[in-house]
């Protein structure tokens, strides 16, 4: 645990990759393969189910520090996080560091996992016993394992490099290997660094290809005929894997879907065995796609109803072929993988299509349709190489997505919330307001978009301008300006404005605008028709 | 309640003490203050005469002008303004911060400033003066705020330089140009006593303790290098402000830290983005300020700078203390730390 938590610590003190590669690799290299196993898991954003809630973690620290309650509270407030509000408070009760140290694996196996089967008042004595025997680092990462919200910040890329560099493979391999999620287990631990025995899990995706935004004007790509043209789908990307008889059906997040699109995986079952498919899983009705919150009721559910079946039904549109007959074709070229795919899917059942190419002779005519790109319900276009091989994460050159220019509006900053862990203590979460008949609705939340410097200078004027509070939310002189973008926008019944927004976020700071010329809800409401 | 007026009051200047007629780190101008440290937001430009400890008039006079108007007082040393007598008690912050103590017909308050108990080579360490009311600052008035023995600290650091040096890197500390610096100095000077190289903007406070006789460990400024010194294995000290500045293209891949209580708290560390937070303060944290107003024996309380709602609600709950909290003027105006 110790050796967990310093290199938990190492990740979290710079931001510099190459130092965070080599933490990694002298703690993967002096872990025993149990810890490793369970270090890794972590580390590629796996978690455990909470075992306490972070308001019990709270409750059990003022006992044991005895802090009125309100104190724990303003504590809370000031550093944004229970974990770590914890951990630091624990600091005024003495700890008997004696304790034997356990390894990761021992600590989660028989100690942490175990307390799902105890009452609650056993819980707490334990968990009060283990905060006595650790230091602060070490409590920190515990509180953290404990509330189910340990998150370390590595990207999987940098940890597939610190194994790789650790096991002397290529990055790709290894990332091939963790496909999936990771079971941590020495056995599997062992695997990833010597290689599996043929006996390949029948279930495992590839690493998915990604593409980059383009911003260089298309006609910089060469020749219109040198690249194939898609749309972009505002659905889920997705891996169809149909092996051993059996389909497997991937999220981009590396979780297994299947269960929740059964349209899909019945139609998968068409397909040869040996197949995998990289494609967009969609809402589609009768009229063809569907807005993505449709779709978000078939993702948020664990039950699939029989209404949420009927009124969303789903679609796998299929864009890319990457194993053919059980051989890994992702090195042939995507035109050549494009005419397969397109051979493989033709007989397939209607849950289960191609996605079509978007035809145009030149540039001139591929940016006119992608205007249109709204009224087909889609974010843009998709451009490919024809001579492209797939490949792993995001490298720039062979895919570009171009999507269409964000919509915007400008609307008027009234509640301010404090963030949490990086922007704790600064008010950088941000509710905005459109006119209504002379009166401000809010209408959408947005967290990002500003810069630190401006998200400091912000953080000065609410403090300033307080108008009102309400517990942690402060509503704010309505004064300030702000040009927000968004992707998309739908009715919702749900919302006090009668909309809602896709993906919003600041795109500008209107210091140049009172007020009082900020949107109207009237104005929004014209872009939804025009969605239609 | 009272008939008479009270010791201190708060005026839109600053406290202000009526029997004496003069403020303690008034922030508008004033005719008299008396000031209880160098640091810009207690030591302000434009009052008509200043008062402070003798010993840190270099400081002053380097950042209020050298023809500052200023009495300096012995610690200790009891003098009289108007009806109050006044005197002027380490307070263990920087060299030269004091705590006022003004008695007025047997009532006795203490202004503390800015003060802190742990041991600085750096400064005078800081004196308990018991009294009836007690005006203390609360910079870190949580109790989040618990410091890890300065020691320690330093061990950590001198720890960090030499795994940086020993990878050829340059060790960056950023710190204020008032205090924590010459307190850096000072301890490195009784560890390895290795030079240490300064931003232009460090000097003069540092030449500024030298003069009043504090050791501290060599020092060169970086400007005054060769351009073709590449500072490896050296430590740095520069002011937060130059952090990400075209200065720091001086180093090639430098280690940068800063040190400060505010790094304590993992959001402030990841926030300001230092390679390395190191937690020292010359602040009081939170046992040493309940525990210093519990020493001074004050049934009032004053809480003026920083978490002055929290510190003076959990002394009237918690101890029974007619405690208050006041909004000064100069918060908000950059927390040293």
């Amino acid at each position: 645990m110790k050796a967990f938590a310093a290199l938990y610590a190492a990740l979290d003190a710079t931001t510099k990759t190459n130092a965070k590669i080599d933490a990694m690799v002298a703690y993967f290299a002096a872990a025993a393969p149990a810890d490793a196993a369970w270090a890794l898991f972590f580390l590629t954003g796996q978690r455990i189910k909470r075992l306490v809630g972070s308001s019990t973690l709270r409750a059990w620290a003022l006992e044991a520090t005895d802090l009125p309650p309100w104190l724990m509270d303003e504590s809370y407030a000031a550093v944004g996080d229970s974990a770590e509000t914890v951990a630091l408070l624990l600091d005024a009760v003495p700890t008997t560091l004696a304790s034997l140290e356990l390894g990761l694996a021992a600590w989660l196996e028989t100690r942490i996992l175990p307390l799902r089967d105890l009452t609650e008042p056993e819980r707490q004595a334990a968990v009060l016993g283990w905060w006595r025997g650790l230091d602060r680092e070490q409590r920190f990462v515990l509180n953290k394992l404990l509330t189910g919200a340990l998150r370390v910040g590595v990207s999987r890329g940098l940890v597939v490099r610190a194994i790789a560099r650790l096991a002397d493979l290529d990055p790709a391999v290894v990332g091939h290997r963790l496909m999936g999620p990771w079971r941590p287990t020495p056995a599997a631990w062992q695997q990833l660094l010597e290689g599996d025995d043929g006996a390949a899990d029948a279930s495992r995706p590839y690493p998915f290809f990604l593409a980059s935004p383009l911003e260089a004007a298309p006609a910089s790509l060469g020749p219109r005929d040198r690249w194939l043209a898609e749309w972009k789908w505002d659905g889920v990307r997705g891996q169809l894997v149909k092996r051993q008889g059996a389909v497997h059906l991937w999220s981009r997040g590396e979780e297994l879907v299947t269960e929740r699109f059964p349209e899909i995986e019945r139609a998968g079952l068409a397909l040869p065995d040996g197949t995998v498919l990289d494609g967009e899983i969609l809402a589609w009705n009768d009229a063809g796609v569907m807005p993505f919150a449709a779709l978000q009721t078939r993702i948020g559910r664990l039950k699939l109803s029989a209404k949420s079946l009927r009124e969303a039904p789903v679609r796998f549109l299929a864009y890319d072929l990457l194993e053919e007959a059980g051989q890994d074709v992702r090195g042939v070229a995507q035109g050549e993988r494009r005419r397969r795919l397109e051979a493989l899917v033709a007989t397939a059942p209607p849950a289960l299509g191609v996605s079509p190419l978007v035809e145009a002779a030149d540039w001139p005519a591929l940016a006119a349709l992608r205007l249109q790109a709204r009224h087909h319900g889609v974010e843009g276009l998709m451009l490919k190489r024809r001579d492209a091989a797939y490949r792993a994460g995001r490298r720039r050159g062979d895919w570009w997505k171009w999507k269409l220019d964000p919509l915007s509006v400008d609307a008027v900053l009234i509640y301010a919330q404090a963030g949490s862990g990086r922007r704790a203590n600064l008010f950088t979460d941000y509710t905005f307001a459109l006119w209504d008949d002379g009166r401000l609705v809010p209408f959408a939340k947005a967290y990002s978009g500003l810069d630190d410097k401006e998200i400091a200078e912000l953080d000065r004027w609410i403090r300033r301008h307080v108008v009102e509070r309400f517990g942690p939310v402060r509503q704010v002189a309505p004064v300030q300006v702000f040009e927000l973008a968004f992707e998309g926008i739908q009715v919702s019944a749900r919302h006090k404005s009668g909309i809602a927004v896709r993906f919003p976020r600041i795109a500008r700071w209107r210091r140049d605008k009172p007020a009082s010329e900020a949107d109207s809800l009237a104005s929004i409401k014209r872009l939804l028709s025009a969605r239609a | 309640m009272r008939d008479r007026r009270a010791v201190l009051e708060l005026t839109p200047e600053g406290l202000f003490c009526p029997a004496g007629g003069f403020h303690v780190d008034p922030w508008r101008p004033v005719p008299r203050a008396v000031v209880t440290h160098g640091h810009s937001d207690h030591a302000r430009f434009g009052h008509g005469h200043y008062h402070g400890a003798a010993i840190g008039e270099g400081i002053l006079r380097r950042r209020l002008g050298a023809d500052l108007p200023f009495t300096g007082h012995g610690y200790g040393a009891p003098f009289a303004l108007g009806d109050a007598k006044v005197s002027l008690h380490p307070a263990g912050h920087v060299l030269g911060s004091a705590q006022v103590r003004i008695e007025v017909e047997g009532e006795v308050w203490v202004v503390a400033g800015d003060y802190k108990r742990e041991a600085d080579p750096s400064c005078a360490p800081f004196e308990l003066v018991p009294c009836d009311g007690f005006v203390t600052e609360a910079t870190f008035g949580l109790p989040i705020y618990r410091w890890d023995p300065g020691a320690r600290v330093i061990d950590d650091l001198v720890a960090w330089w030499e795994a940086n040096a020993q990878s050829g890197r340059t060790s960056l500390v950023f710190c204020y140009a008032l205090g924590k610096a010459q307190r850096l100095l000072a301890e490195l000077g009784q560890r390895n006593g290795r030079a240490v190289f300064l931003h232009g903007a460090l000097v003069s406070m540092v030449e500024a303790y030298r003069e009043a006789g504090v050791a501290l460990t060599p020092t060169a400024a970086v400007s005054d290098q060769p351009k073709s010194e590449r500072f490896r294995g050296e430590l740095v000290l520069a002011p937060p402000s130059a952090m990400a500045t075209t200065w720091m293209r001086r180093f090639t891949a430098p280690a940068t830290a800063f040190v400060s209580g505010w790094m304590r708290v993992r959001g402030q560390r990841r926030r300001r983005g230092y390679d390395r937070g190191f937690v020292l303060s010359d602040h009081v944290d939170w046992p040493d300020l309940i525990r210093t107003v519990d020493e001074t024996g004050a049934r009032r309380v004053i809480c003026a700078h920083g978490q002055t709602d929290t510190v003076a609600r959990y002394l009237r709950e918690a101890k029974g203390l007619d405690a208050v909290a006041i909004q000064s003027l100069r918060d908000g105006a950059g927390d040293d730390g």
